[in-house]
């Protein structure tokens, strides 16, 4: 008669001995017991907890490609082996989706069936008593007033106070249990952890995010071609995006200008996005903000400020004095002090093979010293552009690139009017640049800001949340919620009109508490004069 | 007052504090060594009084373990202490208090001193881990007492504030935009007093391996006779972290909930997020093993030591080295 929560396997209790030889199905009946044992999810726990480790120590893909791609070269043997090994996607290979897999199989095959048994015993009436209660690791014995029947009904009236249930096998016991909740928490927590995952796997299925640049002063239209980058779930259609639109009307960024903290100068203090929110075609645009930890819901997404930077105004003109270029053009800042990479591709400025290109770095801050051209603060106080220009075929093969940097393999950079030195370009704003041999001008307008703006969607964070809730109470109830059983056997005294009731406890492993409880069941016994 | 001031006032008082923690722990040190020459005596009696809670317990090892417990532990019966150990405990207790307040004013000082929560650095992450490590031994010990426990929980607060003081040493300032929200109080603060009681419970769980390993030892292992026996350790052990584990569990979800605000997903594998999700599932199989039959009360508990190890990598390592979005240490 053991009182455990534990998943006292009816399958592994069942056939252990009796199967002298394993079949194909007993084989396969044996690896699932073992899969659902006990012992196995505890190995898979800790196998986990090992095998999330890597992901934390070298860079993860996913999170960083840069600096992945940059790790695996510095390590020119173990770089490559790692990479086939999965070590820079940990947590999309295959061995640790392994790990998590058997874990939840373990957990349906662990879960369900104790379901089924808890279930039961929730409707079940509790056991008959020992014949000795004095065997119990608690017990008492008391004598009372009143005959034994009088007694015995005070005795289930007590109990069910005590919230138990009670039961009498025979005329002269009582049986009586509670902390069924215990059990419940338990089972509801494994299985809210069941609806984590699927909550986590439904928002990968159907869930995209996308990321999109804009300048203060342009409007994003929600389309996928208007993202710069967008990462849809498999089962996502990309067509039916909802057709909201917002413009940048202005974009507020400050700075610590404090010089005193140790690594604060310079650092950011606060971002908020100025947006005009057309809910549809036609719609009224509504004023609303996006900030860092205030994120704007769209309908079908939300839309999240996760980065920021200058997109300065750039016109470019050929020869004759006609525009072939003007726009707000996105520098990616590189360092904290917005140390600006970009690029301007000059794609109309002549037939392939005379395309103008110019790379080189936006500086709000600038300074040009033997370190070389960099910025010193992140807000605009003197800022300058450094670019070089180029000559040539601005997409070959037409490939896809990126807009931040030019693929120069088909261009040859342009040397200064005097021929002896490569060209270097310099202009604050408002200053205008002459290209030598007649190849027209570059004029920096002016700088704007421009956000970083991501918009993402997961329909099944919800899910994933509630469960989590869930599983948080189910937990508590487990962890706090002790199962007793309690028994009760009344006998005539030796004393006409009073009766022995001897009272014994049974709990799950050690219950420091179960004496207590036996003192409060008699106490309250003592209360009912009747 | 200027926030300069405020500031000075903080680190004022966190010097008292830890003036005060350290007489604490020299008194808690006191404590033990009074027990050193009594040994005999005491050894004698609790072996007698263990015997006879064998024999009331009558078979079962719950019995045992709830007799135990409710009857006054062998080691802790008051006439039983040596008087030198009584004083110096009485003086450690005082002094354990009068730190813990101390600490607690200069974490509020801090606080309006950058008019904000003070949770926003390594440093602040020392001193408030500090702070909800004594304020569990404290509040604790009104309850029951702990005298044998307060040189092991004093010796590394202390520690802990020393490192806090010099490496980890950060000015007051404001916080980057993506710290600047209300989760921030929620998540990072549950997480610090949660942390506090794993730590309280690691150091229960090392005296429970030291005291079944050297329990029956002679030389300096006599000391162990002032603690309560291991299956009372092992006990308590389980008793501080089920009240952690649930709190480290909101942790991982508060910390989700204010990511999605934050970065726009609640979930990025980013370093930070994965240590605290090893430590919940270490944790986890710590609890799991406790009830998984073959496996020993000892063997389990070295889980949840090692769960502290992940907590301790977590909070100096991972803080300082990996490169992830939670990269705010300040240093
Ligand atoms: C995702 C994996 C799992 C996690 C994170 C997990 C976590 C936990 C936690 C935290 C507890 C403590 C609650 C308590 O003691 O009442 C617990 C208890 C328990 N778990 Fe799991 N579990 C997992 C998988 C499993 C599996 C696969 C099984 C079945 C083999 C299982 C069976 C149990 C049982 C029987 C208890 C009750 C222990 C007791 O009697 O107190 N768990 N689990």
């Amino acid at each position: 008669m053991s009182l455990s929560t534990q998943p006292k396997d009816p399958r592994n209790e069942r056939d252990d001995v009796t199967q002298p030889t394993l079949g194909p199905l007993g084989l396969l009946r044996f690896a699932w017991r073992q899969l659902t044992s006990m012992r196995t999810a505890l190995f898979l726990l800790l196998l986990l907890a090992i095998a999330a480790l890597p992901g934390s120590i070298f860079p993860q893909r996913s999170i960083d490609a840069v600096r992945t791609t940059d790790w695996i070269a510095r390590h020119e043997t173990a770089g490559p082996i790692l990479d086939r090994l999965g070590f820079f996607e940990v947590y999309a290979s295959p061995w640790f989706a392994a790990i998590y897999i058997l874990l939840f199989v373990s957990l349906v095959g662990c879960v369900l069936p104790r379901s089924k048994v808890h279930w039961r015993a929730m409707r079940a009436q509790p056991p008959r008593a020992p014949k000795r209660l004095e065997r119990l690791a608690a017990h008492d014995s008391v004598e009372v007033d009143g005959t034994p029947d009088e007694v015995l009904e005070r005795v289930r009236g007590a109990l069910k106070s005590g919230r138990f249930r009670t039961h009498s096998h025979d005329a002269t016991t009582v049986s009586a249990e509670k902390g069924y909740l215990k059990e419940t928490g338990n089972l509801a927590f494994h299985l809210a952890l069941i609806g984590v995952i699927v909550g986590m796997a439904w928002g990968h299925l159907l869930g995209w995010k996308g990321d999109v640049i804009i300048p203060v002063g342009q409007t994003f239209a929600n389309t996928v071609a208007r993202y710069d980058t967008i990462s849809p779930g498999p089962l996502v259609d990309v067509s039916e995006f909802e057709p909201f639109s917002m413009t940048l009307t202005d974009f507020d960024a400050q700075f610590e200008t404090d010089v005193k903290g140790k690594g604060q100068f310079g650092s950011p203090r606060d971002f908020t996005a100025y947006v005009d929110f057309t809910k549809e075609p036609g719609a009224e645009p509504e004023k609303k903000v996006i900030r860092v930890n205030g994120p704007l819901e769209t309908g079908g997404g939300t839309a999240f400020l996760l980065g920021n930077g200058y997109a300065p105004h750039i016109t470019v003109k050929d020869a004759n004095g006609k525009v072939t270029y003007s726009e707000s053009t996105p520098f990616l800042a590189q360092d904290n002090f917005y140390t600006s990479v970009g690029a301007i591709k000059v794609a109309g400025a002549g037939p392939v093979g005379k395309q103008l290109g110019f790379a080189g770095l936006f500086l709000p801050t600038a300074v040009l010293d033997d370190q070389g051209p960099r910025s010193v603060f992140p807000d605009m106080l003197e800022p300058a552009l450094a670019l070089s220009a180029f000559e040539g075929d601005l997409f070959p093969g037409g490939r896809p690139q990126s807009v931040y940097s030019l693929n120069t393999s088909e261009m040859t950079q342009l040397k200064n009017k005097e021929g002896s030195d490569l060209l270097r370009i310099w202009l604050t704003p408002g200053q205008t640049y002459t290209l030598p041999g007649g190849q027209g001008s570059i004029t920096f307008d002016g700088v704007d800001r421009f956000a970083g703006i991501s918009i993402r969607s997961d329909p099944g964070k919800e899910l994933t949340l509630v469960s989590s809730l869930v599983a948080l109470l189910g937990l508590i109830l487990s962890l706090t919620i002790r199962r007793r059983r309690v028994f009760v056997r009344v006998a005539p005294a030796a004393e006409e009109g009073r009766t022995v009731v001897s009272i014994g406890g049974l709990a799950k492993d050690d219950d420091e508490g179960m004496g207590d409880e036996l003192d409060d069941v008699l106490t309250r016994l003592k209360e009912r004069r009747t | 007052m200027t926030h300069e001031t405020l500031a000075t006032y903080a680190n004022l008082s966190l010097y008292s504090a830890m003036a005060v923690l350290t007489l604490s722990m020299l008194g808690y040190a006191g404590y033990l060594a009074g027990w050193l020459p009594a040994r005999d005596d005491v050894a004698e009696s609790a072996d007698v009084a263990d015997r006879a809670l064998v024999a009331a317990g009558g078979g079962s090892s719950l019995g045992e373990a709830a007799s135990s417990l409710s009857a006054e532990v062998p080691g802790t019966v008051e006439p039983e202490v040596p008087l030198r150990a009584r004083k110096a405990g009485g003086v450690a207790q005082t002094f354990a208090i009068l730190g813990t307040v101390l600490l607690a004013v200069s974490a509020a000082l801090r606080g309006l001193s950058v008019e904000r929560w003070p949770l926003g650095n390594m440093f602040e992450f020392g001193v408030a881990s500090a702070l909800f490590t004594m304020l569990v031994f404290v509040l604790w010990g009104l309850r029951r007492d702990l005298r044998w426990l307060g040189v092991f929980v004093v010796a590394p607060v202390l520690i802990l504030l020393g490192l806090a003081n010099t490496v980890w040493y950060t000015e007051a300032a404001e916080l980057m935009p993506s710290l600047k929200s209300i989760w921030l109080v929620i998540h990072v603060t549950v997480a610090t007093i949660s942390v506090g009681l794993f730590a309280v419970g690691f150091v229960v769980a090392l005296l429970y391996l030291a005291q079944d390993r050297f329990g029956s030892e002679r030389g300096v292992w006599r000391v162990l006779r002032a603690l309560p026996e291991g299956r009372v350790l092992e006990r308590l052990t389980y008793g501080l972290h089920i009240i952690s584990f649930p709190l480290w569990t909101f942790t991982l979800i508060a910390g989700a909930i204010w990511a999605r605000q934050a970065w726009g997903s609640y979930w990025n594998w980013d370093p930070k997020e994965v240590w605290t999700f090893i430590i919940w599932v270490v944790y986890a199989a710590y609890l799991h093993a406790r009830v998984t039959r073959g496996w020993r009360r000892q063997s389990a508990t070295w889980i949840a030591v090692a769960g502290f190890a992940c907590i301790i990598i977590n909070y100096a390592v991972v803080n300082v080295y990996f490169v992830g979005q939670h990269s705010y240490s300040g240093l």
